[in-house]
């Protein structure tokens, strides 16, 4: 179903013609209200009278979630903070967390797009929708609670953690739609195993999950277990939150973008220089339409490429395809560039392996080391030594196969790796300490 | 002929060991035979015990992965080429053994020792049709 009938189908032309007029709004804005951008935009010479074709946009320099610390905590913002009635962070894990701020409008827009985004994904009126995001200072939790609302269905706001009660609440309540990261789904189906409860059996028909990269591989694991379709959906709090992109519930193919909002681009995250639709870089957004704190060219640092194609589903926003990582996950292991997701994909083809998993990278004698740890479960488990060592030379040499690194891989038991309520923590680098 | 063992998982790791004997003790199993098989990283303890399905249900919910197999114990005379003479009978019928370990009991004059093989059915055949005494599970679990 769609929800804005209007604005998803826009022609073309006509959502180009839309963009252009908000991008000189919002160009026009930020330079007379924000000095970082002010200060930025006069450094690269430009103004924003020199756009005329949406093509000038890529003469404006970048944004940067350092520019966000830097302003830390309400330099960016474009409005009197009166005129802010939500204020949102990341968590900051990495330094101080960066702050964002809402305006009335920005709340009624963000609902929308979460209302679209949850349409998308194949939920209406009448479904129950579980949220299962933390609500908090994290963007997930609180905007797809608005969103579910503003579509009209039951929305349950459980946040994070107490997963039992999960489970109880799912069962009881008829959950229909399951919104969390794609790992703690996994959690919530391996814990309900543990009580008994065949979470297959459930009410539950659509999960609708972000926040974390995950793999083609990993949805066919979680529409396995849980019985359900697996939708992607994507954002970020520097940009709005969940809700900037997701993927149809007909084609289950690249993530719409909702291009009345926001303008894509794909840059060479080496050279900053835009790339072609269809190739693969770096994700940069302008939002078009904020008002509390426009972002103009927000490196994302999310991998991904823009899929021109016209979509099955009538819908006319370009679309992202699945992020393959992020370009502060990548791991350079002995000069080799990897990425979490590509060893995710090699542990989730071998049958029987468990979908948790860990990597320990480490330096002996200036020698960058990797370590999979790979949980053993009954299914995998022998009590021949030999088909245990076989399964790990398998493991490592389908890792060296694709990606030509030799690694290590080790055999843990069960639970041993750190379960996720949110984001899942899939990389410990010992090489930072040294 | 058969004889119920189960297996157990155990990672390289101080303490994992005497926590799955503590397990067990405290379900009250007790542990007839026991072999341990270990790499670098991990271990596989592989026990014969009075109460299998306990012993295996009491694991698993303490979160070690268990599993159960069919290995058979057969009396060896106690004696100089005791084992040697079985051995050559199973090598003679290609039966190829994949483990074996011995028996905590006695059986009157013979030793126990347990087997595990690639096909266990074949190796029954064999040994019974030599005049190798198979022991009965049953009477295993109560030595």
């Amino acid at each position: 179903m769609i929800w804005n009938d209007e604005f998803e189908t826009l022609p073309r032309e006509a959502i180009e013609a839309l963009q252009l007029k908000r991008l000189k709004q919002t160009l026009e804005k930020v330079y007379a209200t924000v000095p970082f951008y002010r200060e930025s935009f006069r450094k690269a010479g430009v103004t924003p009278e020199m756009v005329k074709s949406l093509d000038d946009l890529r003469r404006f320099p970048f944004a940067l979630k350092q520019d966000m610390r830097d302003n830390y905590p309400y330099g960016l913002f474009a409005v009197p903070l009166e005129q802010i009635v939500r204020i949102h962070a990341s968590s900051g894990t990495t330094g101080k967390p960066t702050v964002v701020g809402y305006t009335r409008r920005d709340i009624d827009m963000w609902s929308e797009l979460m209302a679209r985004s949850f349409a998308a994904a194949g939920a209406w009126r009448g479904d129950v929708i579980h949220n299962a995001y933390g609500y908090g200072l994290f963007t997930g939790g609180l905007g797809a609670h608005y969103g579910a609302e503003k579509l009209g269905a039951s929305v349950i706001p459980m946040s994070g953690g107490n997963t039992k009660k999960q489970i109880m609440i799912m069962q009881d309540f008829g959950s229909t739609v399951l919104t969390c990261t794609p790992s703690y789904s996994l959690y919530l189906a391996e814990a309900a195993a543990e009580e008994g409860v065949n979470i297959r059996d459930l009410k539950l028909r659509i999960g609708i999950f972000g926040a974390e990269p995950w793999t083609e591989e990993i949805r066919g694991e979680i529409e396995e277990k849980l019985n359900i379709k697996a939708i992607d959906i994507y954002g970020l709090s520097e940009i709005l939150g969940p809700g900037v992109a997701i993927e149809c519930w007909e084609a289950q193919k690249g993530l719409h973008i909702w291009e009345d909002h926001f303008i894509p681009e794909i840059i060479n995250p080496e050279t900053g220089q835009v790339l072609p639709d269809g190739e693969l870089g770096e994700l940069v957004i302008t939002t078009i339409t904020k008002e509390g704190i426009p972002m103009i060219r927000y490196r994302t640092r999310d991998i991904t490429r823009i899929m021109a194609e016209p979509c099955v589903c009538g819908r006319t926003h370009r679309r992202l395809q699945r992020m393959s990582g992020r370009t502060d996950d990548m791991l350079i292991i002995r000069g080799v560039n990897v990425f979490p997701s590509q060893i995710e994909s090699v542990l989730i083809n071998i049958e029987g392996v468990e979908p948790h998993y860990q990597l320990v990278v480490d330096r002996e004698e200036n020698l960058d080391t990797l370590e999979v740890q790979v949980e053993v479960n009954e299914q995998t488990f022998s009590d021949e030594i030999k088909v245990l060592q076989d399964l790990s030379r398998r493991i490592a040499r389908e890792i060296k196969d694709l990606l030509g690194i030799t690694c290590k891989v080790r055999l843990v038991e069960p639970k041993t790796i750190t379960r996720s309520e949110g984001k899942a923590k899939r990389v410990i680098d010992h090489r930072k300490d040294k | 002929m058969k004889v119920e063992q189960i297996s157990i998982f155990i990672e390289n790791k101080s303490g994992r060991l005497a926590e799955v004997t503590q397990v067990l003790g405290e379900a009250g199993v007790n542990i007839r035979a026991l072999s341990l098989a270990d790499t670098s990283d991990f271990g596989i303890l592989r026990l014969i015990v009075d109460k299998t399905d306990l012993a295996k249900s009491t694991l698993k919910e303490r979160g070690f992965t268990v599993n159960k197999t069919e290995v058979i114990a057969v009396e060896v005379p106690d004696r100089p080429l005791g084992l040697a003479g079985i051995l050559q009978v199973l090598d003679r019928s290609q039966v190829n053994v994949e483990y074996m370990y011995a028996f905590v009991e006695r059986c009157g004059e013979n030793a126990v020792i347990i087997f595990r093989f690639d096909n266990t059915e074949n190796a029954i055949r064999v040994l019974t049709e030599n005049g190798i005494k198979v022991l009965k599970g049953d009477q295993v679990y109560s030595m």
